[in-house]
């Protein structure tokens, strides 16, 4: 009896003991790429298609090519739950594995991870989320958010709006309304939709959701219903997508005048809503669907050979899609650095660079196989974010179809108040240091 | 057999009232410190430091702050995330409108702005008890937690709403903000953390502790023996509060580097209430014993299957984390109501009569 207690607890304590002794070294012919991914939790619902788009398309790569420029990639996931604590504790247990960029898919993570990345050497990539203000490259020469922020998005909802009621004179007197989650996430469009406000002489009525409110949005669309606005922009995330378009449907909100951001446009976001939900557009910055070479790909050396997580017929949805942009840009950006430094085996400070000199043309799309599956990006030393088009997808009730043509952010509108806000976010944080990192010429 | 005080004899009062009256607990009390500030600090790395020692003393600290109040008065409170987050708000605060003071008397300071907040809601706590007083202290949660996302005055009108260090240092070295080095934040928590419990176990030792657990186990006793209840009660939110808030101010700013008003919601409220109960009502050393159960363990399980060589992907793993620990927190409360303060009680009387039990 005491024997075996004996024992057990010293199993016990080799375990924990072997916990924290530091992993043996990476074997230096990968190159490693964290994925922060929430599978659990409320956030799970948009979590786990793009989870399963990140991971397949990089699994892809080491499948069919033997990874990136003959560098197989070491993938691994750590679970955050959409939970900023413990994506921190995720960067931390990564950090010492060298990744080569950082995925949080979380504002929330990304606003914990911006000061952080130049002090270890980690570029951050948060695509089309986080701060909107890190778009500018001479201050946050570390974080990247292409292909569009926020704010972009807030100004083609503004301009589609224009566009429909017959120019940007035809908005002033207008209601337009922000449906938007009360977190860092949510709140980023506010700023810009004011100045619009101002300029265009629009009224800008504002309808927080508390996180804890998510699926109980009841008396907020009772004030909208009260408030009648002209145009809904919707910026939520999780349970909240699916309650706010069920809750729109209830109360015959018309929904050719409810756009949601990209983020608000997963597929499960707008079915539960049936028909009710048809005419529903997001903004989006890549096709869905699965006739795309790439994802015909995925699907023959990943997905049908059992590899993946995803449900055979949820590929090619548009979160899952979003999470196969995502990791091909993170592929473009390793490549361009294996161009840039002719090594094979990049580090975070090869990758950082290479993110800086993306530029994915329409031949480079092809080539990828991805010819119409998203619009050329291309990045800058001053610019991190390209500011690219983005265009409507529309609920036709049973899948997203594309209803515009690609659009132009007011990009003039856009620019100086990134600039101004990268300033002021500089200022407010004392000893902010001053981009030293050189800038490559582009090629 | 190893922990018997026979032998030691007490030779004036202030050995005998010493906190370690016995020689193996000071023995015992000198190896921990000595590895919690030396051994940890020269051989751990950084993930130890960063994402489990520090963490773990900033919730052990706000486990006592409950405690003060939960364990040693009676008085239940579900509004300790919201005072934490007082604690972090004031010192983003001061540190931002004073910014040539050093950070850890801003740290420091901070539980003064908390322990106001918490008399201010101690109030109703003379006229209510038990499960009206949560109710009660749940609406200073969710007020508070409230003013956090529309007061923009709290986060200087920050577009995204969230706080952010400023680098500050101490001679020279930095201690907040991205370029501070963990060992130097683990150091500087853990001090603050052996200082404010060794304030707290003499605290509870002396005539304000002896109040407080007057009140706790009968307060209309406690009025009729002269104990004035409002004074009582309130002191101990003010106590209570101050603890808190000087650990939501190091969990910010000292742990996260930056932080939303998400938080400080009701869900890290529950997390301190349950940290207290596993722990102990009424225990010190319970409130270290909680945080490490319900912080530290599920890190360690995150990392049992990668360990043990069995593939299992990441979320499976966290579904699994919540089912252990979840199954662990029953089985300790069948084993022992009275919280692993209790056990670790009865270990130490087994130690005693070891190895003859008579």
């Amino acid at each position: 009896m005491q024997k075996k207690h004996l024992v057990l607890g010293a199993a016990f304590a080799a375990l924990i003991g072997g916990v924290f002794v530091p992993p043996p070294a990476q074997a230096q012919d990968t190159i490693y790429i964290p994925l922060f991914t929430y599978r659990t939790g409320p956030f799970a619902g948009s979590g786990i298609p793009i989870a399963n788009g990140m991971a397949d398309y990089l699994n892809m790569l080491n499948e069919r090519d033997g990874g990136i420029g003959g560098v197989k990639l070491q993938v691994e996931e750590c679970e955050t739950g959409y939970d900023t604590k413990k994506g921190v504790e995720c960067y931390e247990s990564v950090k010492s594995k060298k990744p080569v960029v950082i995925n949080p898919y979380s504002t929330g993570i990304t606003l914990q991870l911006i000061p952080k990345a130049a002090v270890d050497k980690i570029p951050v990539l948060s695509m089309a989320y986080g701060l909107s203000a890190s778009a500018d490259g001479t201050n946050f020469p570390w974080v990247f958010n292409p292909p569009v922020t926020y704010w972009d998005g807030a100004s083609v909802f503004v301009k589609y709006a224009a566009q429909k009621e017959g120019g940007f004179d035809k908005l002033k007197g207008k209601k337009l309304g922000l449906v938007h989650l009360d977190a860092p996430y949510g709140k980023e469009p506010i700023p810009l939709l004011e100045a619009l406000a101002k300029e265009y002489g629009f009224e800008l009525k504002l309808y927080p959701v508390p996180a804890s409110e998510m699926q109980n949005q009841s008396s907020l669309w009772l004030n909208v219903r009260r408030d009648r606005p002209d145009w809904i922009y919707l910026q939520g995330w999780g349970a909240m997508n699916p309650t706010a378009v069920k809750e729109a449907a209830k109360i015959n909100f018309p929904m050719d005048r409810l756009i949601g951001v990209w983020w608000s446009g997963g597929d499960d976001d707008a079915r539960p809503a049936g028909d009710g939900a048809k005419g529903y557009s997001s903004l989006d910055f890549h096709a869905v669907g699965t006739d795309f070479p790439v994802i015909k790909d995925i699907q023959k050396y990943v997905v049908d050979k059992g590899k993946s997580q995803v449900q055979k017929e949820k590929v090619g949805e548009n979160l899952y899609n979003r999470g196969v942009y995502n990791s091909m840009l993170v592929a473009e950006a390793i490549r361009t650095a294996q161009q840039l430094t002719g090594k094979k085996v990049v580090t975070g400070e090869d990758v950082r660079r290479g993110l800086e000199q993306l530029n994915i043309t329409e031949d480079r799309l092809k080539e990828m196989g991805a010819a119409g599956f998203a619009a050329p990006v291309r990045t800058s030393c001053t610019d991190h974010n390209g500011h690219h088009k983005v265009f409507m997808a529309t609920w036709d009730g049973t899948k997203w179809v594309k209803s515009s043509d690609w659009m132009e952010p007011i990009k003039d509108k856009v620019r100086p108040l990134i600039e101004s806000a990268a300033k002021t976010y500089v200022e407010s944080n004392a000893g902010w240091p001053k981009r030293t990192e050189p800038c490559d010429k582009s090629s | 057999m190893f922990y018997r005080e026979a032998g030691q004899y007490k030779t004036s009062y202030a050995a005998d009232q010493a906190t370690f009256p016995i020689l193996q607990d000071r023995i015992g009390i000198g190896i921990i410190l000595f590895v919690a500030a030396v051994i940890i600090p020269l051989f751990g790395n950084d993930f130890l430091l960063q994402a489990v020692m520090t963490p773990f003393l900033v919730f052990a600290l706000a486990t006592i702050g409950l405690n003060l109040l939960t364990g040693y008065t009676g008085l239940l409170s579900l509004g300790t995330g919201a005072f934490m987050g007082v604690g972090a708000y004031a010192c983003y605060k001061l540190t931002t409108i004073f910014p040539d003071v050093n950070i850890i008397v801003w740290i420091v300071c901070s539980g003064f702005f908390s322990a106001a907040v918490g008399v201010l809601f101690g109030l109703p706590s003379l006229r209510i008890k038990g499960f009206y007083l949560a109710v009660a202290t749940l609406a200073a949660q969710f007020f508070l937690s409230w003013c956090f996302i529309r007061v923009p005055w709290l986060y200087n009108y920050n577009v995204s709403g969230a706080i952010e260090v400023p680098q500050r240092s101490l001679f020279g070295i930095p201690v907040t903000g991205p370029n501070s080095a963990p060992v130097t934040r683990y150091l500087i928590v853990l001090t603050i953390v052996v200082v404010m419990t060794w304030l707290a176990s003499n605290l509870i030792r002396g005539r304000i502790g002896r109040m407080w657990m007057a009140v706790r186990d009968m307060d209309i006793a406690a009025e009729l023996i002269g104990i004035r209840l409002l004074n009582t009660k309130l002191l101990a939110f003010a106590v209570s509060s101050f603890y808190c808030g000087v650990a939501g101010a190091m969990m910010v700013f000292l742990w996260y580097g930056g932080a939303e008003a998400d938080v400080f919601s009701i869900n890290q409220s529950f997390t301190i209430l349950f940290m207290v109960i596993i722990g102990g009502l009424g225990s010190l050393v319970g409130s270290f014993f909680g945080a490490a159960l319900i912080y530290i363990l599920p890190i360690i399980l995150r990392f049992v299957p990668a360990e043990l060589g069995v593939p299992l992907n990441a979320a499976t793993v966290e579904h699994l984390t919540f089912i252990i620990v979840g199954a662990l927190i029953i089985v300790f409360l069948i084993v022992e109501p009275h919280g692993l303060a209790r056990l670790w009680q009865i270990a130490k009387q087994k130690l005693r009569v070891w190895p003859f039990p008579y």
